[in-house]
């Protein structure tokens, strides 16, 4: 098994040095992108099970806050990442403030409401943001003296290195202390909470890190378009990150990855029935769930040791 | 026009919007009351139910004018929603029932999506006009303008949350839906047909979402198919304010949902007015969780 994955992630390496087509590595590029989302939202809805209806939000803020950097004071990709990852962290810990008080699907909708705010302050703020026509001329990533610009491959490997690291770093966070307490809090939060585990920092401290890595696809996002609309941002984006993390299997990484894959890739392979696009969209989420509702890859992924 | 005539103006525009936000309420609220599942297709149906008006009026053709015009979309529009709103259930809730609460709810938003391309691929992506049979009344009553249109959906409104609240009430399926929604295991154990009630829930309220759907059209002379989505976040923000499974408290979560937004369009901006009412659901549920009228419903969790 692990062999495999080894084989696999060095064929995903190489690609691009044996396929030269912008096309495919765009789309992969998308599910990539769409990869680091599915991961962080992951963190939040799957390793601790808060329902989050308005992830887009952050990737929204990561974007925004690396464009407005950009633009305004020059500063360039390698530290609009950090950037990025921290401001939209800080607004994962503040939107987790009302889980003080909201639980299950009332904090779902506490969260929806704050992804439709975030876009409407996107779109209304003109001022800063450029409103409903957004912010254009973001400079792309460099490397030395390289510049990305425009090519395919550079934004492969970026954001293919991205997953891998997102997918490690949620692998070692879950087999420790603070994965096991998450899990406690997902299976039962009363029974965790008499354990003398602090549930609230521990729900804070996953919002922030789930929205962080939402932050650094959202600058990865606005630095290889070089433009960002809000309508990128949309409640679309949510229920789609949040389709591919159950699609792939709840709280299992790898799974989030698989699952963005299929739900990128498979709508490109439709295309001559563009028309259809979305209504298959919605006919595979419904038979997915009624065929296997634990996901492709299953629940959990391995148990936590 | 003085403050109080500019005040009292967004007060009738936001009852006239609320009181549709209030129809499509009922059904969120009702479904969730009985399954927990928050029902996103239910704006879907929403939005078919002033397609389904338009159909009908096409079909009857212009021998028909005036109110029976008016009532003939709005009967259409409720009895195709109730059938879309049955058929839902049949197909995709059903067969979920014992599944986590997260697969319900992705194949809700599977609905939605499957919903709203449909309708785009069927009767297109632009903006339909949605002719009024009705004639074009105007009063003014001291210096505020009010539309027959207005009073037709705020008496409409009004008179279907009456019927609603006395159908469960007095009858025995009203008595069972409450039952249901108490405990379902305990109802099962009655005799209570669990499964023939949770489909005349989503009937009921879809046939009100589909009422609200021709109202809505005609109020505004056109429907698209992306407003179910907005409208149906909306009304399940109305639920939720009222606090959520409770039928009185959806009412008047809809109608204060209208009022803020009437009111936030006449003194910040048209823009802005969304915002304002998500602001104020996310600001309700950090200080009081339950909603207004919530505090009936036990902690599930």
């Amino acid at each position: 098994m692990k062999r495999r994955g080894l084989f696999l992630a060095a064929a995903l390496v190489i690609l691009p040095v044996v396929d030269g087509n912008a096309y495919h590595l765009d789309v992969l590029t998308t599910a990539w992108l769409y990869a680091l989302l599915a991961l962080g939202l992951n963190l939040i809805v799957g390793f601790v099970g808060l329902l989050n209806l308005g992830y887009a939000a952050f990737f929204a803020i990561g974007a925004y806050t690396y464009a407005l950097a950009n633009l305004h004071a020059g500063v360039p990709f390698w530290l609009g990442l950090p950037l990025a990852a921290v401001v939209a962290g800080a607004a994962g810990v503040l939107l987790g403030l009302p889980a003080i008080r909201a639980r299950g699907d009332y904090l779902a909708i506490v969260t929806l409401g704050f992804g439709e705010i975030v876009r409407l302050v996107v779109t209304n703020l003109e001022r800063w943001t450029g409103g409903p026509n957004g912010l254009m001329g973001i400079a792309n990533p460099t490397l030395g003296r390289y510049d990305f610009g425009v090519a395919s491959a550079p934004y492969y490997w970026l954001t293919l290195a991205l997953v891998g690291l997102v997918i490690w770093v949620s692998q070692r966070l879950r087999r420790s202390r603070i994965g096991r307490a998450w899990a406690a809090i997902r299976e039962d939060e009363l029974a965790a909470q008499c354990m003398g585990i602090d549930t609230l920092r521990l729900k804070l401290l996953a919002h922030g890190c789930g929205a962080a890595v939402a932050g650094l696809a959202g600058c990865v996002f606005a630095a290889k378009q070089g433009a960002i609309t809000p309508d990128s941002f949309d409640f679309v984006v949510s229920v789609t990150v949040l389709a591919m993390v159950i699609l792939g299997g709840l709280g299992n990484p790898l799974g989030a990855v698989v699952g963005a894959v299929v739900l990128t890739v498979a709508p490109e392979l439709l295309r001559e029935f563009a028309a259809y696009r979305m209504l298959l969209f919605g006919a595979t989420l419904l038979v997915i769930m009624r065929v296997r509702p634990q996901g492709l890859l299953g629940t959990y992924g391995a148990p936590a040791r | 026009m003085s403050w109080q005539q500019v005040l009292l103006q967004q007060l009738v525009n936001g009852l006239t919007i609320g009181a549709v936000y209030a129809l499509i309420a009922l059904g969120y609220t009702m479904v969730y009351g009985i399954l927990q599942l928050i029902n996103f297709a239910h704006g879907e149906v929403f939005m078919l139910g002033a397609y389904v008006g338009v159909a009908a009026l096409a079909l009857l053709g212009p021998s028909v004018s005036g109110l029976p015009a008016g009532l003939a979309m709005a009967a259409a529009a409720m009895a195709g929603c109730a059938a879309l709103g049955w058929g839902i259930e049949r197909l995709a809730y059903r067969p979920l029932r014992r599944s986590p609460k997260l697969t319900a709810l992705i194949t809700a938003i599977g609905v939605s999506f499957l919903l709203q391309n449909a309708v785009m691929l069927g009767f297109g992506a632009r903006d339909r006009r949605v002719p009024n049979p009705l004639p074009a009344v105007r009063w003014a009553i001291g210096g505020v303008a009010v539309t027959g249109m207005q009073v037709v959906i705020i008496v409409t409104a009004a008179l279907m949350l009456v019927l609603l609240h006395r159908f469960i009430r007095r009858t025995r399926l009203g008595q069972a839906m409450l039952a249901t929604a108490q405990d379902p295991v305990a109802a099962r154990l009655l005799g209570i047909p669990v499964d023939t009630v949770i489909a005349w829930t989503f009937v009921i309220g879809s046939a009100l979402a589909g009422l609200g759907g021709v109202l809505f059209g005609l109020y505004y002379s056109t429907i698209n198919f992306h407003d179910g989505y907005l409208t149906g976040l909306k009304a399940f923000t109305a639920a939720v304010l009222g606090g959520i499974g409770n039928l009185p408290g959806a009412a008047l979560g809809g109608v204060l949902l209208g009022l803020l937004e009437g009111l936030s369009a006449g003194y910040l901006s048209s823009q802005w007015k969304n915002a304002v009412a998500f602001l104020v659901l996310v600001l309700l549920l950090m200080f009081r969780p339950r909603g207004l009228m919530g505090e009936q419903v036990a902690d599930r969790a």
